[in-house]
């Protein structure tokens, strides 16, 4: 039995703002405020002058195994998504081999659940190997955990394919994530194409590389009635076609990442690579739809987009290094820089993060309701400090936010009730 | 709240001299007319029957080509050794970073052969500032040529060659024509023509071989020859690489040089006393044509003249500013 004490409460989704006592027994949040009959703390957590919410989930975080373990792994990944405040990880199909079949699924579900810190929950391939050709086997695939199903940024050349794999999942109400992305019009492009990148001489990629995947994906999502996820879109015209989808009743979502909210194409200028992703970051216009779409529910979840990288990854000409930024430690001191600019009130922030994707996920998350799973976060919203080589969890250290000062700190995160995270 | 980088800051030393030659973007007219004036001495001394100055005695000086260009590399050999450096010739195959040697392991390798100079091409936009980056202090990197970024002792060499027949710059209509998209020349050209102001540079190619939002850069743009050339002062023709055909930018080579290559009838519209440029290799009846290039207002031989000159200005200078602050770093 565990009480938390004198902590800021904020749970969006049970409209909770205030400073009470949360009481958890066998991992489950039994009572706010009161003290049930009976109740006999063993641990108490003093969380005076803290904020406790629900643990986040990350809608987009690459935990890298299989397949990729010289850049992470399940295991430091997990840790690091703790030390952030992130109790769940929804993790993209991109491991290799691809989680097209129940067999990977499971892996990446048991060494998370054998390493017992984060919940990762794995998104399955739409179609095989993601070669855009054959359907994955989604109904398998849910059955070993599954949450929702992509193409990944990869593309589906065949409009007819799309539309199958749409169909197929619309039969069995799973969720479609687009990630949007032409490949033709990417190309070898590397960055946003406008005035810096005219510039810097490099290869760019157009809005249009997203916004015509965009159109194309909600014409077939009107068709098919499918639910779909948009995520981490990047330009102003994809967030006003979604938000106009949305008027129209069509059930879509979409997430933008933080580091698309706070920066832009701009900061490029130098060729410094950890400003290398995909998305590219866009221009200040696009960036104002984005902030834009956040306030007005065009978009309804932030996430990390994490893509953790080996150093030598991004030691080279900026088009020759991997795109990603890793970002499950300051998902949410980066968030709360939103509330400083005032951009969002606190409470709304907290719910991007929490109830807001457990809510497209159909999750039990995301909560503090009485009975829900006790995944919790606590931060100093106070605490300064910046994230460096000596203190970043995370194995990959490609963040352009290192050594740039941060405004809030998790002090401790719980899974199920149990500590699994102590600053 | 984010620090956007001063992509000029680290070619300059604390007292504002040259140390690295990345870009001719956001160096100071003051810099560059130097660079103009002590090539332009070089110029004489190279005519003389002794070409040899000792300003590089004793230094090493490896040109570093990841991309192969006879031209380029010759014209920085000759100048490295006309300043007495040693000079070592390295052609690396992009294909060898590949097995698993990044770019900085070769750097590494090469620094422990005590280099006091890099000189580098790469098909990449930017390596050459990576590789600035990264070298030990005190050894100087000059660009000479990186992707489509920059290719600034070329657009220097441009610029002598200019101040040489034109004298002010401030009068010049100048109209580079060509290949706009892939050209790391006109971009240097342009930040270079901008800072010793010149009264209007213009841009003159198809949609499809111009980048996005090239006016920011302070061009105006024309699709037309016969507009764009209309009163120019100094014409730029760039080179266009024939794999652009394939690769759906142009229909064929014949209808780009009707439109866009450079006759003597087209060449009527600019100013009779306009001077035509192209940094080379040519391709004949493709950008330019023979009578024109080897016709009374072509200065092209005299680029390549100059070019020297520039390389031996920019090595010499980048490392006096090496030199100054290493010294200034030992007081400290």
């Amino acid at each position: 039995m565990l009480i938390i004490k004198n902590g800021r409460l904020i749970d969006p989704q049970n409209n909770h703002d205030k400073v009470c006592d949360l009481y958890i027994q066998n991992g489950k949040v039994i009572s706010i405020g009161q003290a049930p009959t009976g109740f006999s703390a063993n641990k108490t957590i003093d969380a005076s002058g803290h904020i406790v919410i629900p643990g986040l989930i990350d809608m987009c975080a690459h935990v890298r195994e299989p397949g990729y373990t010289q850049k992470a792994t399940i295991a430091s990944e997990t840790a690091a998504a703790v030390a952030g405040g992130i109790t769940t990880m929804i993790t993209p199909p991109t491991t290799k081999p691809v989680v097209d079949n129940p067999a990977v699924a499971e892996l990446i579900i048991d060494r998370a659940e054998a390493t017992g810190l984060a919940n990762v929950m794995p998104v399955g391939a739409l179609t095989q190997g993601l070669q855009g050709e054959q359907l994955a086997p989604m109904h398998a695939l849910s059955r070993s955990g599954c949450v929702a199903f992509s193409n990944a940024r990869e593309s589906i050349p065949s409009a007819l394919v799309l539309l199958r794999c749409l169909e197929y999942a619309a039969t069995h109400d799973f969720l479609v994530i687009f990630q949007p992305q032409n490949h033709d019009l990417t190309g070898e492009g590397c960055m946003h194409d406008d005035t810096t990148c005219t510039r810097l001489g490099l290869t760019g990629i157009p809005e249009t590389a997203e916004t015509i995947e965009v159109a194309r994906c909600l014409l077939l999502v009107e068709q098919t009635g499918v639910r779909a996820h948009f995520g981490q879109l990047s330009a102003e015209r994809s967030v006003r076609m979604v938000t106009d989808a949305r008027k129209r009743g069509l059930n879509v979502t979409a997430d933008v990442s933080i580091h698309h909210l706070l920066l832009t194409d701009m900061n490029v200028n130098g060729f410094n690579s950890m400003f290398h992703v995909i998305p590219p970051l866009r221009s200040q216009l696009d960036r104002a739809g984005l902030r834009h779409g956040l306030v007005t529910d065009g978009i309804q979840a932030i996430c990390s987009d994490h893509q953790p990288h080996d150093p030598a990854a991004k030691q080279a000409p900026f088009a020759a290094t991997e795109p990603g930024i890793s970002g499950l430690e300051t998902l949410l001191p980066l968030g709360l820089m939103l509330v400083e600019q005032e951009l969002l009130s606190l409470p709304q922030l907290i719910e991007k993060l929490t109830a807001a994707p457990a809510a497209i996920l159909e999750l039990n998350k995301g909560s503090l309701g009485i009975g829900c799973d006790a995944d919790i976060c606590i931060f100093n919203p106070e605490t300064q400090w910046q994230l460096n080589s000596d203190n970043c969890v995370s194995a990959g250290h490609n963040s352009p936010f290192m050594n740039t000062p941060l405004k809030g700190k998790v002090t401790h995160t719980l899974i199920k009730g149990e500590m699994v995270y102590q600053a | 709240m984010f620090e956007i980088t001063d992509p000029n800051n680290i070619q300059l030393n604390s007292e504002g001299q040259l140390k690295h030659f990345i870009t001719t973007e956001g160096l100071s007219r003051e810099l560059l007319t130097e660079i103009i004036d002590t090539a332009d001495s070089f110029v004489d001394m190279n005519a003389q029957q002794v070409k040899k100055v000792p300003l590089l005695r004793g230094k090493t000086v490896v040109n570093l080509f990841f991309e192969s260009s006879t031209r380029t590399l010759s014209t920085f050999e000759l100048a490295a050794k006309r300043l007495s450096a040693d000079v070592l010739n390295l052609n690396i195959s992009t294909s060898s970073t590949s097995k698993g040697e990044t770019l900085k392991d070769t750097l590494q390798t090469l620094e422990a052969m005590h280099s006091d100079m890099f000189v580098v091409r790469h098909s990449d936009s930017g390596a050459a500032h990576f590789i600035a980056e990264h070298v030990t202090p005190n050894v100087a990197v000059i660009n000479a040529g990186d992707g489509r970024h920059a290719h600034p002792t070329q657009a220097m060499l441009d610029m002598l060659t200019i101040k040489r027949h034109k004298g002010d710059f401030s009068p010049l209509v100048v109209t580079i024509i060509g290949d706009i998209l892939h050209s790391r020349v006109a971009r240097s050209q342009i930040h270079a023509l901008r800072t010793l102001g010149a009264a209007e540079i213009r841009v003159v190619a198809p949609n499809t071989l111009l980048p996005r939002n090239i006016e920011a850069l302070g061009v105006k743009v024309f699709t037309s020859m016969e507009s764009g050339l209309k009163d120019a002062d100094v014409v730029i023709m760039l080179r266009l690489q024939k794999e652009r055909m394939k690769s759906a930018l142009l229909p064929s080579e014949s209808e780009f040089y009707k439109l866009f290559g450079l006759t003597n009838e087209k060449l009527q519209h600019a100013k009779p006393d306009a001077v035509v440029m192209h940094p080379g290799p040519i391709n004949r009846g493709v950008e330019i044509e023979s009578a024109v290039a080897d016709g009374p207002q072509s200065l092209i031989l005299d680029q390549v003249t100059n070019g020297i000159a520039v390389r031996m200005a920019v090595m010499s200078m980048s490392m006096s500013g090496q030199m100054t602050e290493k010294n200034l770093k030992t007081e400290a």
